[in-house]
């Protein structure tokens, strides 16, 4: 947003055009010029990336074109490379985080900004941005030694006796599955949906509580009808901004996720998420094609990325539209 | 005055600068020398320990090791950033002509890869068949009392559950001597799945590091993986015997893992790559190592190269004293005595 923005105002300057001498006189064009610089080296950088990986995943790109997104097998022996099993594993986990994160999240948000008293609600804030600064092997950790048992001893059986009848919910649980990584994840992201939605909620102004108060509907029936919808487009920021964070998640997801490059439609099975599989294999990857796969699927997780924030800034842009037509 | 102060000084600061300039000359080659490596992390520890005793010796060199896996080290040192490497395996032939310069390789000390397990109500010792380890990681053998284990473990009470296999995720030099074991007694592994850092496993979960898998194995009823025999004591996980080429049943320690480099004596090839996996010898450790130093046979800069060759010597004399203090199992004599004839390679 300030690069086009910037890029816009530096468009129409050459309108105006002052001598040289005056226009560095003035403190406003020397401050256009050096903020236009930061703000071309974000772009500069991450056109610079996506050339780096697109040139790095040369070798692979000509030898499996776009069966390597199809292909199932992951071979670094035999070097033969598919990236179906990761690209299914992180959507798969990445959706479970927003399954179980979204509700929790925006719930607490609500209740932080509408329902708690004013001491609690800051105190809660707090200890939330807190957890966003926790470092990811530490959930990891934790996952592994609390969070993997809980799953295989208790909810595993839970839903299997209960939902067992649907193919997600079948198989042999070891606790490292699809669902610990959405988990570890959901409590990865709730911070920032939290903090997020809390803090446009809050934004919401005071008058339209009032009114819809005026109008004799509860507290809840204002919060709901009017100012959920009211910060609608800053809580669907939050769950975007969320799942980006979990789409990329390396070090948790892969210490809970089982590491096992094959398809399941059970949740409980193992998977391998992209970021997982980088982390894992490039370090020993010893053959040039193996690096390149690798550097491929960095450049897939980059294509999936710059995809979900197209989608979150359309969906932004027509909610917000909506609700300003209304 | 002001002048004449200010000449002296000057006059002085010059005198100076050409006397520190004369000492730098005059000093010997071996003065202040840096050398930079990079490479295996399982050796990591003991190439620490080293450097950092030679450092005391001779205050004047400083050896820096990254550990930033066996594949990084031979890539750096082909394409030349680092002075030497590390590997926990031997470069293939097709890695060593892309360097420029022929790389030698430097056993220096031995690790050893163990069956680590957690089946709940089994105390004794398991004792595992080639065949056995074979079918297990192939996905063959999916019970802990299937006939192939029981028969080999009368004594053991093994339970009627499913294993869960575990293995390393992340590519790893023990990942590489294990599943190198397994391509030698097992056919169909050696065509299904064969040799690398990283492999596409038939079956099981995948743990990150050797801290990964130990905590997988701990926390899943069970389940068997491999780590590094030195992780499995300093954890006091449970490890079980593996059957030698020679059909005895063999607990990997110090001395078994010298004894399988001591069996391998024989077949030693002058350039020391190779593999001592299912070595031969009544009380070799089957899935043993060693681990090397690679070093580039033509080294221009004279005092980094005086260096090199007499901390290759100090390694393999006084060196090999400290590694078992740290749980590696030292050189034989016979690799010693080879080694030491090699090091005049380095030019």
């Amino acid at each position: 947003m300030p690069l086009s923005s910037t890029l816009a105002a530096n468009a129409s300057a050459p309108r105006r055009v002052r001598p040289l001498a005056r226009r560095l006189q003035r403190g406003d064009q020397i401050a256009h010029l050096i903020t236009l610089i930061f703000a071309a080296t974000i772009f500069i950088i991450t056109a610079f990336l996506s050339y780096e990986l697109y040139t790095g995943a040369l070798l692979t790109r000509q030898k499996f074109g776009w069966s390597f997104l199809s292909g199932t097998t992951w071979d670094p022996v035999a070097l033969e490379f598919g990236a179906l099993p990761f690209i299914y594993g992180t959507l798969v986990t990445s959706a479970l985080a927003l399954i179980i994160g979204v509700p929790l999240g925006v719930g607490a948000a609500i209740f932080l900004a509408e329902l708690a008293p004013l001491g609690v609600s800051d105190g809660l804030a707090f200890i939330i941005e807190l957890l966003a600064a926790v470092p990811s092997v530490i959930y990891g950790l934790l996952a592994i030694f609390t969070l993997v048992p809980f799953l295989r001893d208790y909810v595993a059986p839970l839903l299997q006796s209960t939902l067992g009848f649907l193919p997600l919910f079948q198989g042999q649980s070891y606790g490292v599955s699809l669902l610990a990584g959405g988990s570890i994840l959901a409590i990865m992201v709730l911070p920032f949906i939290i903090s997020i939605s809390r803090e446009v909620l809050l934004a919401v102004p005071r008058e339209q509580r009032e009114a819809s108060l005026a109008l004799g509907a509860t507290q809840w029936e204002t919060t709901w009808n009017v100012v959920v919808p009211y910060a609608k487009a800053g809580i669907i920021g939050s769950i975007f901004l969320a799942l980006a964070r979990a789409l990329g998640e390396t070090m948790a997801v892969t210490m809970v996720i089982g590491n096992d490059p094959r398809i399941n439609l059970s949740v409980f099975a193992p998977g391998y998420s992209i970021a997982a599989a980088i982390a894992n294999e490039f370090s020993e990857a010893t053959g040039d094609m193996h690096i390149s796969a690798l550097i491929e699927l960095g450049f897939v997780l980059f294509c999936i990325t710059i995809a979900v924030n197209a989608v979150a800034r359309l969906l932004i842009l027509t909610t917000t539209r909506k609700s300003g037509a209304t | 005055m002001k002048t004449l102060v200010a000449v002296a000084v000057l006059a002085f600061f010059c005198v100076s600068c050409a006397d520190s300039e004369r000492t730098q000359a005059e000093a010997p080659p071996a003065d202040q020398v840096l050398i930079n490596g990079a490479g295996a992390t399982f050796p990591y520890p003991i190439y620490s320990k080293w450097f950092n005793e030679y450092h005391r010796k001779f205050p004047q060199i400083q050896i820096n090791y990254q550990s930033i896996g066996s594949g990084g080290g031979i890539r750096q040192v082909i394409e030349g950033p680092v002075d030497f490497g590390a590997t926990d395996g031997p470069m293939t032939d097709e890695q060593l002509k892309q360097a420029k310069t022929k790389i030698l390789h430097f056993p220096t000390v031995l690790g050893a890869v163990v069956p680590a397990y957690n089946v709940p109500g089994v105390t004794h010792e398991i004792d595992f068949t080639p065949e056995a380890l074979a079918g297990i990681f192939l996905g063959k053998i999916t019970k802990w009392n299937d006939p192939e284990l029981k028969n080999a473990n009368a004594e053991v009470n093994l339970p009627d559950k499913n294993i869960v296999v575990i293995h390393r995720s992340d590519g790893s030099g023990t990942t590489y001597v294990w599943v190198d074991y397994l391509s030698k007694v097992s056919p169909e592994w050696k065509s299904k799945v064969g040799v690398n850092t990283s492999v596409n496993w038939p079956v099981g979960l995948g743990g990150k590091g050797n801290e990964g898998v130990a905590g997988l194995i701990k926390q899943t009823p069970n389940s068997i993986g491999y780590v590094e025999l030195i992780y499995a004591i300093q954890n006091k996980m449970p490890y079980g015997k593996v059957r030698n080429s020679a059909g005895t049943p063999v607990k990997a320690d110090l001395a078994s893992v010298t004894a399988a480099a001591a069996g391998a004596v024989e077949t030693m090839p002058s350039d020391f790559r190779v593999s001592i996996t299912n070595a031969a010898g009544k009380d070799a450790y089957p899935v043993s190592s060693f681990t090397w130093l690679l070093i580039p046979s033509k080294i221009q800069d004279q005092a980094k190269k005086k260096v090199l060759k007499e901390f290759l010597q100090w390694m393999l004399t006084d060196g090999q004293n400290m590694v078992e203090a740290l749980s590696y199992a030292r050189l034989p004599k016979e690799v010693v005595a080879m080694e030491q004839k090699a090091i005049p390679e380095i030019e």
